[in-house]
């Protein structure tokens, strides 16, 4: 039967290459969990057993049951009803309901309120699995992120009360930020939370862009504090669907059709606080973010599989000039490209899944049962920080080299199929449609690249670096690969401390040359690291570090150039004045 | 109140991947060759029976018959829902042909006595057949509907459902205890439970344990590999994790009818047929190239 855990062989290889016996550890605090659930994991192998057996569970529900309905979805999409309350469509009705029969809506959730308590990085490759099968459906499993972010920062009462509801997938949430004039700047958010005569909390404004907005549980940024104007002044609440939250209209959108994207109305909703005041964004929201842009990278990786399949199946079959079209050295190039970048992307975005576990668990150990050893103590926290800057630079890091690499993959993906990809009669059109969304939300690459360039020119880079090329190979090729790479990496630097000499504004400018190059060395060493163990990541990773070390060359020229003419001439450049 | 079924399943090799070892030289299936599957038609009997507990209330028993590894097959079931499983194994009943299978799986439903619905696939994809189900309902003397597609109503004793006769379908009214035979068309066959999978991976049968001592201890004394899969048993069956076993003699079977003896089916002849074509033909889009390929269809007699 089907399957798109099993019939994966990049995935099946990372799930063997990674340290998921690490990682399970820490997730399961060595295996002394008191809870005694009894599908709780004895040992490591048993847990990385089990969390074979729940991606073969989605590979299954993905490949057998989601992805048949996809186009049906995506040619209806939800309807709006006038009362403002939403009707999803009975498909994707019945795709949620499937996956919460499989148990599979609890997936990072501990045990005690009914989740699978899995690690980050399988979620990562779950909703990689689903959003292969249906891009818009990861939107909403992908939401999990809200049951973990009340699960991190809301106070037991709360936790009893909701979570296990979101483990049998009685509740969806919808985290509610966006406004018409809060997009990218989440500070500017103006909705009026304030406490009536009785002490409860009321939510006042209106929200838009938001991802099933339609859902039960409305994790709501809002202004708890009107004399304090940035993100100081916001709170994060918890409202539940109510006749005072109304939908007032569902966008129209590209793609993600099968995504409920609304426009909520709220009029004084009832609502909760999660945590503390004036923590709403910074920590929480944040928090919730980078879990959600390692997700929109995750969604990118799917989307990407399903249209490199299709591409790589026509380059086969599909006949010109008597050949193949693959034989064509141009449509060669492309499908090469297009798999390898999805393996680049691949790679770079479970490593930062596998690090984020690391760090969440380190942090939980810190937080719940901190070490009495003031050395050993010391030696967590240090630990923590470092993975915190890591991470810092990792998440947007993937969130933008994979959104990209799959907006390419798809539009190339077309490219290969010619005029049948630009006709609906084959779902790669869809597949560009879903994918153009990626770049955008949840932090727009654009944004995505600030945060990693600072991760980039602060340290965390040269020290990730440092360790990487620690590393020693026996074997020829890669031992010159390597060589190369240490090279590369000396030009990047030469380039960094000029941008820092330059100033904040010219290192944003060049920011996606610098990212670019160091996302580069960094999946180059990834894949070193892999290219021992089979002769296609070994051919992999030969072309994808001799491909990019001219790409780097390019960059760095660029950035050595001091030039600044977008910034300075842009009047020039641009042209006259718009009239508005 | 609620219902109590009972699913028969089968294991059976999977035949959707044929290679040119699936068959041996006499014709008959080499199983080695072929990955053993949950027999398609017989999720979805499945699947018939957990939606009516899901509905009514009552419970799901499933029944399989097989060699210790079609217990893959009953922890499957667990995985999906199912209440109790139970492995009827027996070395006298290798070899049985449908009426066999039939007579000794009408056994094991009789020993089970309480009961309101049997399910069966419609049919198993290494026979074919689909007379397993029938025979069984005639067997244990109930009524029987074959083809189900849909539950239409069951109330009391009185139950209704729309069978399939390939070029429409017609509702038909019974009373229970009835057998139904199920085809693919009539659901879709929920997922495994990722929970269930977790608890119920560790549920084996005792002679599956014995199989693992056996070679794990290949030098053991008389009676120290007995001891220890007593010992391994008791947890098991604490945390409800033992997979009931039936043996031939635990049914009150009757050899004569069981295995080589009570399978009167002889194979009259068998054809190797393989398929050496490899990738597709193209064919010109006009009359012609049209005309050519129902004229090839024709002479190998793919139509008419």
């Amino acid at each position: 039967m089907a399957n798109f855990f099993t019939d994966n062989d990049d995935i099946q290889f990372l799930f063997n290459h990674l340290d998921l016996a690490e990682i399970a550890a820490a997730q399961e605090d060595d295996f002394t969990q008191p809870e005694g659930r009894d599908y709780a994991p004895v040992d490591a192998a048993d847990a990385i057993d089990n969390y074979k057996r729940i991606l073969s569970i989605i590979g299954d529900v993905a490949a057998n049951l989601i992805a048949p309905r996809a186009e049906q979805i995506d040619h209806e999409g939800n309807t709006l009803n006038e009362d403002g309350t939403v009707t999803l469509n009975p498909l994707v009705r019945r795709n949620l309901d499937d996956l919460a029969k499989a148990d599979l809506m609890g997936f990072t959730l501990p045990r005690k309120f009914g989740g699978l308590n899995c690690p980050s990085l399988i979620y990562t490759m779950a909703t990689e699995i689903v959003s292969r099968a249906d891009t818009s459906l990861m939107n909403l499993f992908g939401l999990q992120g809200i049951a973990e972010t009340i699960n991190a920062f809301a106070d037991d009462p709360i936790r009893n009360e909701y979570l296990p509801r979101f483990s049998t997938g009685e509740l969806t949430g919808a985290m509610v930020l966006t406004e018409p004039d809060a997009g990218s700047d989440l500070q500017a958010v103006g909705m009026r939370a304030w406490q009536d005569d009785d002490g409860q909390w009321r939510l006042t404004g209106v929200k838009r862009f938001i991802t099933n907005g339609c859902g039960e549980i409305l994790l709501t940024l809002a202004r708890s504090e009107p004399e304090i104007k940035d993100g100081r002044g916001l709170s994060l609440f918890l409202a539940e669907r109510s006749p005072r939250i109304r939908v007032r209209h569902l966008e129209e959108k590209l793609g993600i059709h099968g995504s409920p994207t609304c426009e909520l109305v709220y009029d004084d909703a009832p609502a909760k606080l999660i945590g503390e005041r004036q923590r709403g964004l910074v920590p929480y929201v944040m928090s919730l973010m980078n879990g959600a842009r390692v997700g929109i990278a995750a969604q990118s990786l799917g989307v990407a599989e399903a249209a490199f399949r299709v591409a790589r199946r026509y380059a086969y079959t599909r006949k010109q000039f008597g050949v193949s079209i693959e034989r064509l050295p141009a449509v060669a190039e492309m499908v090469t490209e297009m798999k390898i970048h999805i393996e680049a992307a691949r790679t770079l975005t479970y490593e930062t899944s596998r690090v984020c576990d690391l760090e969440y668990n380190n942090l939980r150990v810190l937080e719940l049962n901190p070490p009495k050893d003031a050395a050993v103590l010391k030696k967590r926290k240090d630990r923590s920080r470092a993975l915190k800057r890591l991470n810092g630079m990792l998440t947007p890091m993937s969130k933008y080299y994979s959104s990209e690499m799959c907006v390419k993959v798809a539009s190339d993906a077309i490219q290969v199929l010619g005029g049948s990809g630009y006709m609906k009669d084959y779902p790669s059109e869809r597949y560009l449609r879903d994918a153009r969304i990626t770049t955008i939300y949840e932090g727009t690459s654009q944004l995505q690249i600030v945060a990693a360039v600072r991760g980039v020119c602060s340290g965390a880079f040269e020290k990730r670096i440092d360790e990487l090329e620690q590393a020693n190979y026996t074997d020829e090729l890669l031992g010159t690969l390597k060589a190369k790479l240490i090279e590369a990496r000396q030009l990047v630097f030469k380039a960094i401390v000029f941008v820092k000499e330059k100033g904040v504004e010219y290192t944003d400018l060049q920011g996606r040359r610098l990212v670019d190059s160091a996302i580069a060395i960094l999946v180059g060493h990834l894949f070193l690291s892999q290219a021992m163990k089979n002769d296609h990541k070994k051919a992999i990773t030969r072309h994808f570090i001799e491909t990019r070390l001219p790409e780097i060359h390019a960059n760095v020229e660029r950035i050595l150039s001091g030039d600044r003419s977008a910034l300075d001439e842009y009047a020039m450049l641009a042209g006259p004045l718009p009239t508005v | 109140m609620g219902y109590d079924s009972i699913v028969c399943v089968k294991q059976v090799p999977d035949t959707s991947n044929i290679t040119g070892e699936a068959m041996k030289a006499d014709g008959t299936v080499n199983r080695a060759a072929l990955p053993a599957v949950f027999n398609p038609d017989d999720l979805h009997a499945l699947e018939a029976a957990l939606q009516v507990r899901d509905r009514f209330g009552g419970s799901v028993t499933v029944l399989t018959m097989g060699p210790p590894a079609a217990c893959e097959v009953l922890r499957e079931c667990l995985y999906r829902g199912a209440d109790r499983v139970i492995i009827l194994s027996d070395r006298r009943a290798a070899a049985s042909d449908t009426l066999a299978t039939s007579y000794i799986l009408s056994q094991a439903v009789r020993k089970l006595a309480r009961y309101d619905l049997v399910f069966c696939g419609r049919q198993a994809i290494d026979g074919d057949t689909a007379q397993v189900g029938p025979q069984l309902a005639e067997k244990l003397g109930i009524s029987q509907v074959t083809y189900y597609e849909q539950l239409v109503d069951l109330s009391g004793r009185t139950i209704r459902v729309r069978r399939n006769v390939g070029n429409g379908w017609e509702i038909v009214e019974g009373r229970l205890p009835m057998l139904l035979t199920v085809l693919d068309t009539a659901n879709e066959a929920r997922p495994a439970a990722a929970k269930r999978v977790m608890r119920y991976k560790r549920a084996r049968a005792p002679m599956e344990l014995g199989a693992e001592l056996a070679k794990a201890m290949p030098d053991a004394a008389p009676g120290q590999k007995e001891a220890e899969q007593a010992r391994r048993l008791e947890p098991l069956k604490a945390k409800g994790l033992c997979i009931e076993q039936w043996d031939l003699d635990d049914i009150d079977a009757d050899l004569q009818w069981c295995g080589v003896t009570g399978s009167p089916t002889k194979v009259h002849r068998v054809q190797s047929i393989v398929l050496t074509k490899e990738g597709f033909t193209a064919i010109a889009p006009t009359e012609e190239g049209i005309r050519g390929m129902i004229r090839d269809l024709i002479v190998d007699h793919t139509l008419g």
